[in-house]
């Protein structure tokens, strides 16, 4: 991975969190678009969850991440730490994969 | 009592700020391990953490470069889950008023944790205590837990009969679970999720989850119509 990306992605990240506390002084964001800006990450993780569980490049497949996220659907709905739904997730797969 | 009580309240706000801490960190581990093993550099890995500085983001750039993707196609997805900090920065700046230079260095940890602690005070010095403890604290254990699961990933074998790959959903899942209970948020959720399904046989790797964001516009509809 390259630097020149990870400097980019360093400024971005950055100028949007200085937007606020450097420019916004006592003005406030019109609420409908803060809801909205603060509704934005629900589609991309749920993008992400499907296309990372289901993509293969430009292919939808069924393998051992799909019951992985399964298990790790039952830990989130049971309010299990992080740590612990993202180790299940992979020992889920890992087994599977092994069993394969 | 009053004094004990007034006494008694930046205790209680340390305490948070180191537990959320360390919580961050045990996820900071797991961003080490999966950061390295999609080919980033543990000083990559560490300079992120300590720069970029907002997990979600991390967790979906490193994701996307280990499903295959390019840097761009990597930071698409990634910027989109920052701009949720702009937001956040502009709600907190009563909060983070000051000289130039505070203003300035407080903008860095602006992010989900310090705004949900600095958000749950009751006044404004409350609020920016809040602030500061769990920037540092979080920014603190961020950092050296991606240091060690970075130094731990380079050690591990291959990715994919470990599993790793089948982390990074999971991951996402965790965060996103919390954040179903607001109005609009399951629509959002389910619209972006069938945008991207969608586009993956057609459009170029990183689109799918670019285009996901259309979903923000039922997600507003529904949240809309439920307050009114």
């Amino acid at each position: 991975m390259s630097w020149r990306i990870l400097l980019a992605f360093c400024a971005v990240s950055y100028g949007l969190k200085a937007l606020g506390p450097m420019l916004a002084g006592g003005r406030r964001l019109d609420p409908g678009l803060n809801r909205a800006l603060e509704l934005v990450s629900l589609p991309v993780l749920a993008a992400l969850i499907v296309v990372q569980t289901l993509g293969d490049g430009h292919r939808l497949v069924l393998d051992a991440r799909a019951p992985a996220l399964a298990v790790a659907a039952v830990l989130v709905w049971r309010r299990a730490p992080f740590l612990v739904v993202v180790l299940a997730a992979a020992a889920t797969a890992a087994l599977l994969r092994l069993v394969a | 009592m009053a004094a004990t009580a007034v006494e008694r309240r930046p205790d209680g706000l340390l305490q948070n700020a180191v537990g959320i801490g360390v919580a961050v960190g045990v996820y900071g581990v797991s961003f080490g391990v999966l950061a390295v093993a999609a080919g980033l550099s543990p000083a990559q890995a560490c300079v992120m953490s300590l720069v970029v500085f907002t997990g979600a983001s991390q967790f979906a750039f490193v994701g996307v470069i280990a499903a295959g993707g390019g840097g761009l196609a990597a930071l698409g997805p990634a910027v989109m889950l920052a701009l949720r900090n702009a937001a956040y920065g502009i709600s907190l700046a009563p909060v983070l008023a000051g000289r130039l230079h505070r203003r300035a260095i407080a903008a860095q940890f602006v992010i989900d944790e310090t705004t949900a602690m600095a958000r749950s005070q009751d006044d404004v010095a409350a609020s920016r205590r809040a602030f500061v403890l769990t920037g540092i604290s979080v920014w603190v254990c961020w950092g050296v837990g991606t240091a060690a699961g970075a130094l731990m990933g380079g050690v591990i074998g291959d990715p994919r009969a470990l599993g790793l790959d089948a982390m990074f959903p999971a991951a996402f899942l965790a965060l996103l679970g919390p954040q179903l209970r607001r109005p609009g948020a399951p629509v959002a959720a389910v619209a972006g999720a069938a945008v991207a399904l969608l586009l993956v046989p057609f459009a170029p790797s990183g689109v799918p989850v670019i285009a996901a964001l259309a979903g923000v516009l039922p997600g507003v509809l529904v949240a809309r119509g439920a307050r009114a």
